[in-house]
């Protein structure tokens, strides 16, 4: 009886909550606008992130400074979900050889690539890397930012992994790169928050229009997301590679 | 004109590998369709001036995600219906003995 009432009291709640918020929003009203509506949310933006931030890319101005705090939940999101998986597939590396020794088996790539690919991959890796590290250092410039960056950076590393055998990252090294990028990330909100007053707010100094240092700290998050994402996503994929089969 | 009909025939081959991803049975091929269905989409958020978009899509449904369902199936079976027929071969050993 008790834990239906609470259960009644609980929707209830959420109802009313859901009831309040929907019933103050104007559904089906022209809130996107345009340049010539100043009141709308498309409008301040675009006219903001230009002549106020100095930030070319809107979107970037949007991501990181407008919206700053969402995509910080959003990183700690993909953090979780990477840390989730490592927690279940991850094995320490003593028990790997002992079963391997076991079994001669291991189920990772039991072939060589072709010397065509491994030729290929050795090529193409670096300058993979230099479009990751190029796409999240100019984010506020061009399209692109820390997310596309990490990404371009993790399928790069993706392609040494398939490509070689051998080919081992340091855990320790991408550990503490994602820890402290997460830290300055965290730390660069904090900054806003003791020197202007609330989190992550920009500095006052933002530069020149279409300057690769202009926007305040937009380009330091995006950096700090970009070697985030990059590890994060290099990390989950060599455990995936890395797994050893449970069949028997 | 020409970009039109450009347009609409990749239109029609992203319908097409969303379907035969979802009726394949080989579940390799069925991944590679998504690919192939995330490749033309990022080709369409370029057209519609989203690069951004564009960007994120190449990189993670093309690469990333793919990769990652072709290791699931290394590690698991590539054909649809042998894990279930091995579970139920094995439920009805166990009902006979």
């Amino acid at each position: 009886m008790l834990k239906k009432l609470i259960v009644f009291l609980l929707i209830g709640t959420l109802g009313y909550t859901l009831a309040v918020t929907f019933s103050s929003i104007p559904i089906g009203a022209n809130r996107i606008g345009s340049l010539d509506n100043p009141e709308t949310v498309a409008a301040y933006y675009l006219d903001k992130s230009p002549n106020d931030l100095k930030v070319a890319n809107t979107i970037t101005a949007v991501v990181v400074n407008f919206r700053g705090f969402d995509t910080l939940g959003e990183v700690s999101v993909l953090f979780l979900a990477a840390t989730g998986l490592a927690s279940i597939l991850y094995r320490k590396e003593e028990e790997e050889e002992e079963e391997e020794n076991k079994r001669h088996i291991s189920h990772r790539l039991n072939l060589p690539s072709s010397s065509l690919v491994q030729t290929g991959a050795k090529i193409l890796f670096p300058l993979i890397l230099l479009l990751g590290i190029y796409v999240f250092i100019h984010g506020h410039l061009t399209p692109g930012g820390g997310f596309q960056g990490g990404a371009i950076i993790a399928t790069g590393f993706l392609l040494m992994l398939v490509s070689y055998k051998g080919f081992k990252n340091n855990h320790k090294i991408m550990v503490w790169l994602e820890s402290l990028a997460g830290l300055g990330f965290v730390g660069v909100g904090l900054y806003g928050l003791i020197r202007y007053g609330s989190f992550l707010q920009n500095t006052g100094w933002t530069g020149n229009l279409n300057d690769l240092v202009s926007g305040g700290l937009i380009p330091l998050i995006y950096i700090f997301v970009g070697i985030k994402v990059a590890t994060e996503l290099t990390n989950v994929l060599d455990i995936l590679l890395n797994i050893k089969s449970r069949r028997k | 004109m020409a970009l039109l009909i450009f347009l609409i025939a990749m239109a029609v081959i992203l319908i097409a590998a969303a379907i035969f991803s979802i009726m394949q049975k080989d579940l390799l091929f069925a991944v590679l369709g998504t690919g192939v269905v995330s490749l033309i989409l990022s080709v369409f958020f370029y057209i519609l001036q989203a690069p951004d978009v564009a960007i994120t899509e190449a990189a993670i449904g093309i690469a990333l995600t793919t990769i990652i369902f072709i290791i699931t199936i290394r590690n698991t079976t590539r054909d649809e219906n042998k894990y279930n027929d091995d579970h139920i071969n094995k439920f009805k050993n166990e009902k006979d003995a």
